[in-house]
């Protein structure tokens, strides 16, 4: 269908259906999820402005190409159960993608109706189905290929490892996961607050792997419990997707100081250590006033609104460019706005001020102001001298970035790196330079997205099927 | 989930724990430790392992009861289970022949520096044993280190065995021998590794120290453990736990490790009378 077409027919209606928020005022004060999703009708309503187009573009923005005309056409008629089938041939996760996708930079935003503003929401449409299901309470488990006697180790359980591990098993692969954490779903568990994804559906996705036949190591570091190599003596071949878990710092001035954490220490203690649940659990946690986070990132965002949640009265983001250059989803960056979060932008700390024990009071920054597009496309900013101001706070979170964890490259010969500590994998099949060895996700594109990570374990699996199946 | 096999106290305040984990016993090398929970709801604390055997696949940890969670490790019993047993972690001591290596141990250094002065002993180091502590009666597993060293020294708080005071009076046991150490290695609280390195700098006597920061992963994910070594961010789960003690910027390790006593001890004004913790001032851990 083109656009001529669309502004000839009259009929097309370019008004999303919200979807049901927490208030703000409210949710700012609890860890339950912020947008409630759609009820069967709202969905219903949403599902009829698609206009089931011949060639529907939407699909292209999908990394795992979700036939999403079908699935909506199957909302449209009410057989919520025909539509979530169509989503899991392709996508193992859906609830999570529902939720976490930036939906507004890839499937949406290839709608053709995005050029007049009214993109089908189709990331809410997709939670609804898989929230339906989970609803009903019955899972339909699919059939498992004949047992093929190989064996697969997967490192790491975040969704490119789930994703290749749930590939395997239904090829009838015998397939086993090894987890350093105590919990499985990385980032999914340890990293993204409950308030956005609750942890409940992570442990469904899991448990659900675990029923078609996966076997779940939690408490195992590879490269340390045991190597990739002598996982290579046991197993037919090894996928590695050990994510992007190293926190980087700024290399200023009291950066050492108490009060000052990794975003993935913040958000640790709070997730995956139940921190918001403090004194009830045990990992401790500080009740700080005013929290400053830099970055301005989904983890920006999430570490912001989580300092909200446990009952900072000032939170604001730092970030050294403008608010067109967030790389945070519109989305979050609005909730935390709507929840009070200050935006401190075209800001660069540049040292942290400490009190007389050793706790963070203060920090100094220096403004600045955009100037030609940087290789990532983006102004680059820069400081305009003599522009130093303090900002007085109790803590501070980092959140601007992380690389890949050293350590099952640096554990695993002939396995090569680039010079960002990715590892080399081949990009359709994530191939690595060790034989017998795949690898995807955050650990080969540096910290990306959730759904680019399983489409890497999907293709990983595919390319581990020929290997074990051609031997 | 792994099975406790032995679980008991050898001196007040100090417990042996023997774990089954047979992965953990292959692997481990003197100077590595483990991430253990005690239970489901548990903190994740880091314990340096003081005996293995591959054979019967188990690991032997001593450690001290300090706070909330140390306190419900010391309540479980032999045939329960901790929750979670991770490891071994961070890099082991480098064993080589150095010559004459003095082992200074307080503690839970006691147990964690015995696989250490084993090790070193093997490959044909002479090694001096320096205990400190708070009286004789906290010193425990004498019986391991008399085969092991060629000469063993104490210093008390209360003088009841060897010499009397702290860990000031080390350079008097320095001075005593006939020739200075080539290497000092110091395990056990953070005030006797810093006054050590304080000391021993001095005497410009290499000294490694076990530091022992607040950890949560041990993997070298979320950076509480990040210490200052030589100007430098170091993250002790995977750089160390051993540095170079005369390069540590102790001042900042101190005010890290301290960031969370107010939180910790509001689990002693719920659940007990009074603190049990370390009351010797210096010495928390
Ligand atoms: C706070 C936060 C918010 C985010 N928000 C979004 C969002 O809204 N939308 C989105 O699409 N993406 C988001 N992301 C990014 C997304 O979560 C990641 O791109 C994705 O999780 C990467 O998946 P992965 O499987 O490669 O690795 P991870 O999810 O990082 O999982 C890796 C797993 O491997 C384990 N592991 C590491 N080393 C070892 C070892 N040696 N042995 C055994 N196990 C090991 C880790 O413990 C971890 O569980 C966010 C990330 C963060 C941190
Ligand atoms: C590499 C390493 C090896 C260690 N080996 C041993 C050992 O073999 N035996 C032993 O008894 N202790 C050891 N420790 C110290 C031990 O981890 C702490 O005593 C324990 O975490 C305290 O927990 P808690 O909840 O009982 O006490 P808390 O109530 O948490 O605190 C009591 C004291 O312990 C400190 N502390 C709190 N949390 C931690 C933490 N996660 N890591 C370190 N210190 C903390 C606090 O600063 C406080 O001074 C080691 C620490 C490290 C980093
Ligand atoms: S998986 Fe993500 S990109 Fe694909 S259709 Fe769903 S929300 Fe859109
Ligand atoms: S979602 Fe948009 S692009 Fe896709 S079929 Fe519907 S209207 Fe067309
Ligand atoms: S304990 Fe988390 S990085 Fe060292």
């Amino acid at each position: 269908m083109s656009e001529e077409k669309i502004e000839k027919t009259s009929k097309i209606d370019l008004d999303r259906t919200e979807m049901p928020k927490q208030p703000p005022e409210i949710r700012r004060h609890n860890f339950n999820e912020v947008a409630l999703g759609y009820t069967e009708e709202l969905a219903i309503k949403e599902a009829k402005r698609c206009l089931q187009c011949k060639k529907p573009r939407c699909k292209t923005g999908c990394p795992v190409e979700i036939d999403i005309p079908d699935f909506i056409a199957c909302i449209v008629k009410g057989d919520f159960s025909a539509g979530i089938k169509k989503i899991k041939e392709k996508n193992c996760l859906p609830a999570v993608c529902g939720r976490v996708c930036p939906q507004e930079t890839q499937c949406e935003s290839k709608c053709i109706l995005a050029s007049k503003k009214g993109e089908i929401a189709i990331g809410r449409l997709e939670r609804f189905l898989a929230d339906w299901e989970a609803a009903q309470g019955k899972i339909d488990l699919p059939k498992k290929a004949k047992p093929t006697g190989k064996k697969v180790a997967v490192v790491g359980s975040g969704p490119a490892g789930i994703t290749v591990a749930g590939d395997l098993i239904l090829l009838g692969h015998e397939v086993t996961i090894f987890e350093a954490l105590h919990r499985p779903g990385g980032v999914l568990t340890y990293g993204i607050p409950e308030f956005r994804l609750p942890k409940a559906i992570v442990a469904r996705e899991v448990e659900y792997i675990k029923m078609l036949g996966v076997n779940v190591i939690t408490d195992f570091v590879v490269g340390k419990t045991r190597s990739v190599d002598e996982l290579l003596e046991e197993f037919d071949a090894v996928f590695i997707g050990t994510g992007a878990g190293l926190p980087w710092f700024m290399n200023i001035p009291g950066e050492n100081l108490n009060g000052v954490y990794s975003a993935n220490e913040y958000l640790t203690r709070m997730n995956l250590m139940q921190g918001y649940r403090f004194p009830a659990s045990s990992t401790p946690v500080k009740k700080h006033t005013r929290v400053a986070v830099v970055g301005g990132g989904n983890v920006a965002m999430d570490a912001a609104r989580t300092a909200l949640r446990m009952g900072a009265s000032e939170v604001r983001i730092i970030y050294r460019r403008s608010h067109a250059e967030l790389p945070a989803r519109l989305e979050e960056s609005e909730n935390a706005e709507e929840e009070g979060v200050i935006f401190n932008m075209l800001t660069l700390p540049i040292r942290y001020i400490g009190d007389e024990n050793g706790w963070i009071k203060e920090i100094e920054c220096i403004k600045m102001e955009l100037g030609e597009p940087d290789a990532s496309g983006r102004r680059r900013p820069i400081e305009i001298p003599n522009s130093n101001f303090i900002i007085p706070t109790d803590a501070v979170v980092c959140a601007i970035g992380n690389s890949p964890n050293p350590l099952v490259p640096s554990t695993t010969p002939g396995l090569d790196t680039t010079r960002h500590g990715t590892l080399v994998a081949d990009p359709e099949t994530g191939k690595t330079t060790r034989d017998r060895v795949w690898a995807g996700g955050d650990i080969v594109t540096g910290a990306a997205t959730v759904i680019l990570a399983m489409g890497a374990g999907r293709k990983a699996a595919r390319s581990i099927h020929e290997y074990l199946m051609g031997k | 989930m792994n099975k406790i096999l032995e679980l008991r106290m050898i001196v007040p305040n100090m417990h042996l724990i023997k774990i089954e984990a047979p992965d953990i016993s292959k692997k481990v090398k003197p100077g590595q430790f483990v991430i253990v929970r005690p239970d489901e709801e548990g903190e994740r604390i880091p314990l340096s392992v003081a005996d293995w055997d591959q054979e019967s696949g188990t690991i032997t940890i001593i450690f001290m009861e300090v706070g909330a969670s140390t306190s419900r490790l010391a309540s479980l019993k032999p045939n329960d289970y901790v929750a979670t047993c991770v490891g071994p972690l961070g890099n082991a001591t480098e064993i080589k022949y150095y010559g004459t290596v003095m082992c200074v141990a307080g503690c839970y250094g006691i147990g964690s520096i015995y696989p250490v002065a084993k090790a070193l002993k093997g490959e044909g180091n002479k090694i001096i044993t320096v205990f400190e502590a708070r009286s004789s009666y906290l010193i425990y597993w004498l019986d391991r280190f008399v085969g092991l060293s060629e000469k063993i020294f104490t210093i008390t708080r209360d003088g009841s065995s060897g010499y009397k005071g702290h860990v000031k009076r080390l350079p008097d046991i320095i001075h005593g021998l006939s020739q200075l150490p080539d290497i000092i290695i110091v395990n056990g609280c953070t005030y006797l590794m810093a006054q050590t390195s304080n000391i021993t700098k001095d005497l410009n006597i290499p000294t490694i120290v076990n530091l022992n920061p607040i950890m949560i992963d041990g993997t070298g994910m979320c950076g509480v453990c990040r210490v200052t070594v030589a100007g430098k961010m170091k993250f002790a789960c995977v750089d160390g736990p051993e540095f170079n003690g005369h390069e540590v910027d102790w001042k900042e390790f101190l005010a890290r490790r301290k960031a969370y006593m107010e939180e910790e001890t509001l689990f002693f004004r719920r659940s007990e009378p009074e603190s049990k913790l370390h009351k010797e001032g210096k010495c928390q851990v």
